[in-house]
């Protein structure tokens, strides 16, 4: 499912299937849990396609979000921080594939909507700070270049 | 469970000292009513913390090796490090010395200029309060000593991005039973539950608080933590767990801003896990610094016979 939105209109959307009733996210479930897959992979795009690079089609562990966020990463520590976040979307998705008839089919709908919103926060803010610095508290230095070229001991 | 941690060196680190007062005073209590030895490094400096480390990464390395070195000197191979960012720096210092040779000569230099021991690494381990009390004491230990159980108290545990990541200055951990996970990490679940909490199984564990973001974009760090804490409430917690004073405060502030700015209310309480496992040891809601967080949740604990 090929998504092509802002972050913006992808938290609409997300926000939509939080309002949405039980009955609705229920009457398509393994659907919602496809979208909320594509949703993920779309925000992952934007960070890639922002930043000149060409959103992988491959995929790791049989995932295509997996792969994004590994090709986003790539030169991008700080980027790990949204890692589980990718991972747990992936699981919220199994888990109502693998089992749509159950009762908790609903809530993991939900709670994979509150992953995938995060993810949207998440990258959705460092587009905004790129010009500003890093994000991440464990990322690499800002402006790398300039620091290693510029690196004194400042004692 | 090996017991080796019983006697470690403290590293409180600037925050602790600050708005994180509540978990520096809920870690030593802990570790007195649990008859564990926590000695405070002499004259110890920042970690480095981003600041620096986003000027001069191997500054950052040496302010951190400083520490290690101080706890070499006071004849510790362990040094304890509560909060998640400064725990994250001595093991990336640890790592850069193990594994780089220009950062180990800018660690010697300035050592050298400073006048005190140069610290090379592989002398001192450094852990988290989450390894002390596992290590030290492990679960079996906890449910033993237990006198307010947390039985009733849904608990979602949050990390934070800085206790697992980047993967390889946490070698330890991923190596099977009994370690850390950083995927899916659990020791503060763990221990929590031995007290007799229910963790709910949360999935935001890891993400993102938005911490480093707070002053330059206070609105996205809102967001951020508005999307933990309704995810909280979605997974049925009435308490976040922390073991993070950035990710602490975080959550306290932006909990109040979401309201202010946005009207969202949320009413899920943040509390150390050291304060809960005080508590669960029959230490009062004051000797843990409950008073002191800036989330009230002395009603919660009053419902649940902790306060």
């Amino acid at each position: 499912m090929a998504i092509s939105r802002t972050i913006d209109e992808i938290t609409a959307r997300l926000d939509q299937m939080i309002a949405a009733s039980d009955a609705e996210l229920l009457a398509a479930a393994p659907e919602r849990a496809n979208e909320l897959l594509a949703l993920g992979e779309a925000i992952l795009e934007i960070w890639l396609s922002a930043h000149g690079q060409t959103p992988t089609a491959r995929t790791v562990e049989g995932f295509r979000l997996l792969a994004l966020h590994r090709q986003g990463a790539r030169g991008e520590p700080s980027f790990n921080a949204c890692r589980e976040t990718c991972r747990e979307l992936v699981y919220h998705h199994n888990l109502v594939r693998l089992d749509p008839a159950s009762p908790d089919t609903a809530r993991r709908l939900r709670l994979g909507v509150m992953v995938a919103r995060h993810l949207a926060l998440f990258i959705g803010g460092k587009l905004e700070v790129a010009g500003l610095g890093e994000f991440c508290c464990s990322s690499r230095p800002l402006r790398q270049r300039e620091a290693t070229a510029q690196a004194t001991e400042t004692v | 469970m090996s017991g080796k941690y019983k006697n470690v060196a403290y590293y409180p680190g600037c925050a602790l000292e600050g708005t994180g007062h509540a978990y520096n005073r809920s870690t030593k209590e802990l570790g007195k009513a649990l008859g564990l030895k926590l000695t405070e490094l002499k004259n110890w400096n920042c970690c480095g913390a981003m600041e620096v480390k986003n000027i001069d990464p191997k500054l950052q390395t040496y302010l951190s090796a400083r520490n290690l070195s101080i706890a070499e000197d006071m004849g510790f191979d362990t040094v304890m490090a509560p909060c998640n960012g400064c725990y994250h720096n001595l093991k990336k210092a640890e790592y850069d010395l193990k594994h780089d040779q220009a950062s180990r000569e800018v660690n010697r230099r300035l050592a050298s200029k400073a006048g005190h021991t140069t610290y090379e690494a592989g002398k001192v381990e450094t852990i988290h309060a989450l390894d002390w009390i596992k290590d030290a004491i492990g679960e079996e230990g906890l449910k033993a000593r237990v006198k307010n159980s947390l039985s009733g108290l849904k608990v979602a545990n949050y990390y934070g991005c800085m206790y697992t990541r980047p993967r390889h200055i946490f070698p330890e951990k991923d190596q099977g039973p009994g370690t850390e996970s950083t995927s899916k990490p659990h020791f503060m679940d763990d221990l929590l539950a031995a007290a007799g909490a229910e963790n709910v199984d949360y999935p935001l564990k890891t993400a993102c608080c938005g911490g480093a973001h707070t002053l330059s974009d206070s609105d996205t760090s809102t967001k951020l933590v508005l999307n933990l804490l309704t995810t909280a409430e979605a997974c049925g917690a009435d308490v976040i767990a922390t073991e993070c004073p950035t990710c602490h405060t975080g959550l306290e502030m932006h909990q109040v801003r979401a309201e202010k700015v946005f009207g969202r209310k949320t009413t899920v309480k943040i509390l150390y896990f050291t304060q809960l496992l005080g508590m669960a040891l029959g230490l009062s809601p004051r000797k843990v610094g409950v008073h002191e967080n800036f989330s009230d949740s002395s009603d919660l604990l009053r419902a649940k016979g902790l306060g």
